[in-house]
């Protein structure tokens, strides 16, 4: 492909590093034309939280000078956003909540610290559910973020503001953490690529958490070659998280090239049930056709227990989120209540008043599930049942490759659609949310348009696959051209 | 006897030393300056997670097959969720249904004199609290969590124990292994080694167990025994009195001597309990084990049954000798050294040498006298060249720095006279400067010999050997 | 299942969390909602089943007992919105 014609702010990171290599513009040039980009843009979107410019421009100089003195990183240059629920050192990480409006972390996440290493510059932090608590970005403390294909829609959550980012060109690529479907649905519904890699392929440490055993960093990008390019940096052991997973990054992009003959793709009937959207459906079809038509093979598998896999997620997340969040108090770091009458009220109102309603909600149930008298029935019931959801995984990959089907039941939904039900907001989670509980590497592809907005092609594979994972929605791009749409406006 | 029996459990807290946290890289050290040992981790900030300290796990290893217990092959950390300012995440990680060390038990001899057996119920690691500091800061409190994150292992014994002198001497026990053991300094004002009573009374003869009240935060062996029986006491009144007793947390003020309830905590607790999902379960291998229990010291009562039954010290010297480990080392190094039988040195080691260690308030490690030092000091004693008396002011001598045992009987002159003629001429000239006493003797008071003793005695500056000074007064007096 | 008030309040003191009085009516359905959804894991058939606490199954690493965390006080401390000499300070803690 010819760098040539396209923008730049539309330009891949693949492209742009071919750009910065050639010398055709320099890391600073990049840098400075994204910065005004969202400083232009962004108004409409609320993707981005914070901007730093200064930050951003001095690392693209540096790279620059690195390239000059040819020691520049994989990365060197190329310009990335970080959801707001990565700690950076000196930069303000708010998580989207009021609770951390106010907290400048005095380090950096594993995640970010890796990709400065390679040479990333990173222009700012994106917008987010609180506490990555939402799936449709509209909990955040700071305001809606706004799906880019249409204004009055959400573009999913809890990365709404890094899918928004990225489907507006503001950023090639952008970090988002998933735990129930973070990633892929808010890149479903804006037409972008996003994975969750295997559970403990990315350290977790300096990502603020929200249910430990299900949170997992990925990225969003727009293509599956950028994803695997930044993935492949993040990616790998980190003594500072003992969940992290102490075995070798492969080589994800040379894994890319590894052709669709004889993948067996597994497709669960359930999945296109009542509850599927009709053009999303067609869509999807569509796509595994593509796959079939590229040498894939379609097998029949069955998931028993999928339907059990909301309700479980709905105990589990809590119940962790539950104690994850009790270290925010007022004492140490974050909002603290004014003028508290004594411990108990200072507890309760920095509390009370520092998180937003859906976290509270969340913190109730998972202390609830957690208390004496329902401990059996809910949450030992739901990791029993969590082990029959990944039963039911394991027993799928001994006979195929990945599993297909639609990442999310609708296209993007309009904000305040689904707010008054927590319950309808859910089961948005229903295709997603079965590989955080068993830990499984996932992704969303592009796959078409229904009704003008974009329809997301998910993909699941066994643990520590997500090499054949995105060789197979590289596969799928190389067929296709969806994800190289952008809105109208944003083009 | 009364009609009421005592059932009390104990749950100790031994402070693991250990360089580091048990979750982070935060340095241990005692009484830095406040929040200076408190790293990220043990903050809770957001973001940071724990990673188990490899140390923390030999220890309670090696203290679980100190008791014979079980080493879980799995053990699993969980939280313990409750919200107080000196927990800095709002749960403390602790283990709960699967603890590392579990059903091990020991001796102790008990107050009615018979050796009893004391379940152990389990062991398990967790981590420690910060400080709250109440003074000093107007309608404030201080939080330090210097403190936070320093490993503790949590000792529970069954309900085994039957009065207040009983759980004493399992908390003693269990102290002395500790130390033993190098898993825990035990230094009690620093709060490295504490415990939780729980005490329950019933009438003699019942099965179930009466309502148990459970006393905080005891920090010594005198306050764990007054505790206990005020506690006793009270809940004896509250039954004979008709009333019931509350299970509750009580916290013991020492200075008043009595139990109190703590009423911050009455609130019922629901630490809702689940397994921390940010830490994974620990395995560990037989072979582990087996390593682990190649590197365990001789314990404290096979060290006193050898010292008892290879080196005859006497039981109650044994015991004591024992208590603390170096001590022990100190005293079998002095023995191994010394040709004086080991009996003699234990008394030296227990006597003039511990009783110079209080008055200067010093532990064996700081002693100012070596134990080969002392070995040679019973030896010159043994060998007749000072009498035991002599030997007290040479050993003061050593104490205050002034050499060795034979260069201060050089110096000093103290040597025995054993030269006979010498000591038969101030024999004679003793008898001639008393010849009243002289006659008196010859007339059949025999008793005056000790004088005449003491006179040659005196004379000598106590170096003559007064066995031999008997023989000749004898001799010369009858003669 | 629906939680009732008290059960409510309840909860949110074990959480420390002030659910003001007009929003508790409101707490109440949502949480019921929540509640009655996740209900029907009580349908699924569990017995035998071992509980699933981690994704992989991995077990804990160890790290060196080695001190690595250098004091860093003065610069943590300015996230804390009320310290004095040092220490972090909260309304006054009664025992």
């Amino acid at each position: 492909m010819s760098i040539s014609d396209k923008p730049i702010y539309d330009q891949t990171m693949a492209e742009l590093s071919k750009g910065l290599a050639a010398g055709d513009f320099s890391s600073v040039e990049l840098t400075m034309a994204l910065l005004d980009r969202i400083e232009e843009k962004d108004g409409a979107l609320n993707a981005v939280l914070t901007v730093t410019r200064d930050e951003a421009l001095a690392a693209a100089a540096a790279a620059d000078a690195a390239r000059a003195s040819g020691d520049a990183g994989p990365l060197a240059g190329l310009p990335i956003l970080h959801k707001d629920i990565f700690c950076t050192r000196g930069v303000r990480t708010s998580c989207g909540s009021k609770m951390l409006d106010n907290f400048i972390p005095p380090y950096d996440a594993t995640v970010v610290e890796r990709l400065a290493a390679a040479g990333a510059v990173m222009l700012g932090k994106t917008n987010m559910d609180e506490f990555a608590m939402g799936s449709s970005n509209e909990t955040s403390f700071y305001g809606d973020v706004m799906n880019p294909w249409d204004l009055e829609r959400s573009p999913g959550g809890s990365s709404g503001g890094s899918s928004a980012s990225v489907a507006a060109r503001f950023a090639p690529v952008a970090t988002g953490t998933d735990t129930g479907g973070s990633i892929r649905q808010p890149a479903a519904l804006t037409g972008t690529v996003g994975i969750k890699p295997t559970y403990g392929r990315v350290s977790r440490y300096g990502m603020i958490a929200f249910a430990s055993s299900l949170d997992q960093a990925g990225v969003i990008a727009r293509s599956v070659e950028d994803a695997a390019l930044v993935l492949g940096a993040m990616a790998g052991f980190d003594e500072r998280d003992s969940t992290s997973i102490d075995q070798p990054v492969p080589d994800y992009v040379a894994e890319l090239d590894t052709p669709l003959d004889g993948v067996r793709v597994g497709i669960v009937r359930q999945h296109f049930d009542a509850g599927l959207d009709a053009g999303t459906g067609d869509q999807v079809r569509a796509a595994l056709k593509t796959l079939e038509d590229r040498g894939a093979t379609l097998v029949d598998v069955d998931l028993p227990n999928l339907d059990q896999s909301v309700p479980t997620y709905y105990v589990v997340a809590p119940a962790e989120c539950s104690s994850n969040l009790s270290r925010f108090d007022g004492i140490r770091f974050g909002y603290r209540a004014e003028n508290p009458e004594d411990l108990l009220d200072l507890y309760c109102r920095t509390r009370g008043e520092g998180f937003g309603a859906e976290v509270k909600r969340r913190i109730l149930t998972g202390t609830y599930v957690l208390s004496a008298g329902y401990y059996d029935a809910y949450y030992l019931k739901a990791q029993q049942v969590r082990q029959l959801i990944a039963d039911d995984f394991r027993k799928v990959f001994a006979d195929v490759d990945v599993i297909a089907g639609p990442t999310a039941p609708t296209p993007a939904f309009k904000l305040g659609e689904k707010t008054d039900d927590p319950v309808t907001m859910y089961l948005n989670d229903i295709y997603t949310i079965g590989a955080n509980l068993a830990g499984l590497p996932a992704m969303s592809v592009p796959c078409g348009f229904a009704e003008d907005l974009p329809v997301g092609l998910h993909l699941v594979a066994p643990h520590f696959a997500e090499g054949a994972l995105m060789a197979v929605g590289h596969q799928y791009q190389l067929e296709t051209d969806w994800h190289t749409r952008c809105s109208e406006d944003y083009r | 006897m009364s009609r009421w029996e005592v059932v009390i459990g104990l749950e100790i807290h031994a402070q693991l030393a250990t360089q580091s946290k048990i979750f982070s890289g935060a340095s241990t050290a005692y009484g830095a300056e406040p929040n200076t040992q408190a790293c990220l981790v043990d903050l809770g900030y957001p973001g940071v997670l724990p990673v188990l300290n490899e140390e923390v796990v030999r220890m309670a290893c090696k203290f679980g097959l100190a008791i014979g217990a079980e080493i879980t092959p799995r053990s699993v950390f969980a939280r313990k969720n409750y919200f107080y300012p000196d927990l800095p995440k709002g749960y403390q990680i602790s283990q709960y249904e699967l603890p590392i060390v579990a059903n091990g038990e020991l001796t102790i001899d008990s107050d009615d004199g018979e050796r009893k057996r004391i379940g152990v119920t389990r062991a398990h690691l967790e981590e420690d609290a910060g400080k709250s500091v109440h003074e000093g800061f107007d309608q404030m409190s201080g939080i330090d969590l210097n403190r936070a994150g320093t490993p503790l292992l949590e000792i529970v014994s069954e309900p085994d124990l039957r009065s207040a002198k009983d759980a004493v001497a399992y908390m003693r026990k269990i102290h002395t292994l500790v130390r033993y053991l190098g898993i825990c300094d035990g230094n009690m004002q620093e709060g490295s080694f504490r415990c939780d009573a729980n005490v329950s009374v019933r009438p003699q003869g019942q099965d179930e167990f009466g309502t148990r009240a459970e006393i905080k935060n005891l920090n010594s062996f005198r306050f764990v025994e007054r505790a206990i029986n005020f506690e006793v006491e009270r809940q004896v009144d509250l039954l004979e009195d008709g009333g019931e007793v509350v299970q509750e947390t009580r916290l013991y003020d020492s200075a008043r001597d009595e139990t109190r309830s703590m009423r911050s905590k009455e609130e019922a607790n629901d630490y809702r309990y689940f397994p921390d999902p940010d830490l994974l379960p620990v395995e560990i291998a037989e072979d582990y084990i087996e390593a682990v229990r190649q590197t365990l010291p001789e314990l404290p009562d096979a060290k006193q049954a050898r010292l008892q039954e290879s080196l005859g010290v006497k039981a109650e010297d044994a015991a004591i000798l024992t208590i603390q480990r170096e001590l022990a080392d100190f005293f079998e190094a002095a023995a191994e050294a010394s040709s004086a039988p080991a009996q003699t040195v234990a008394n030296w080691v227990l006597g003039e040498l511990s009783g110079a260690l209080n008055r200067d308030g010093l532990d064996i490690s700081g002693s100012r006298v070596s134990a080969e030092a002392l070995a040679l000091l019973v030896d010159r004693i043994h060998d007749n060249t000072i009498s035991g008396k002599i030997a007290k002011d040479v050993f003061e001598a050593m104490w205050a720095g002034e050499g060795s045992a034979d260069e201060i009987i050089e110096a000093r002159g103290l040597k025995q006279i054993t030269d006979t003629g010498a000591i038969e001429a101030i024999v004679d000239k003793v008898i001639a400067a008393n010849p009243g006493q002289a006659d008196e003797y010859r007339a059949g008071k025999e008793k005056l010999i000790g004088f005449f003793v003491g006179q040659v005695m005196k004379e000598t500056g106590g170096k003559a050997n007064p066995g031999q000074v008997n023989q000749l007064l004898k001799k010369k007096l009858s003669g | 299942m629906s939680l009732d008030k008290d059960q409510v309040q309840h909860i949110a003191m074990l959480a420390r969390l002030k659910v003001a009085d007009e929003d508790i009516a409101e707490a109440c359905d949502k949480l019921s909602r929540i509640v009655d959804f996740v209900d029907q894991l009580s349908q699924a058939d569990t017995s035998g089943v071992v509980p699933m606490a981690h994704p992989l199954d991995q077990t804990q690493r160890l790290r060196p007992d080695a001190v690595t965390e250098a004091n860093d006080r003065d610069n943590v401390q300015q996230n804390a919105a009320h310290v004095a000499d040092g220490m972090y300070l909260v309304p006054k803690v009664i025992e």
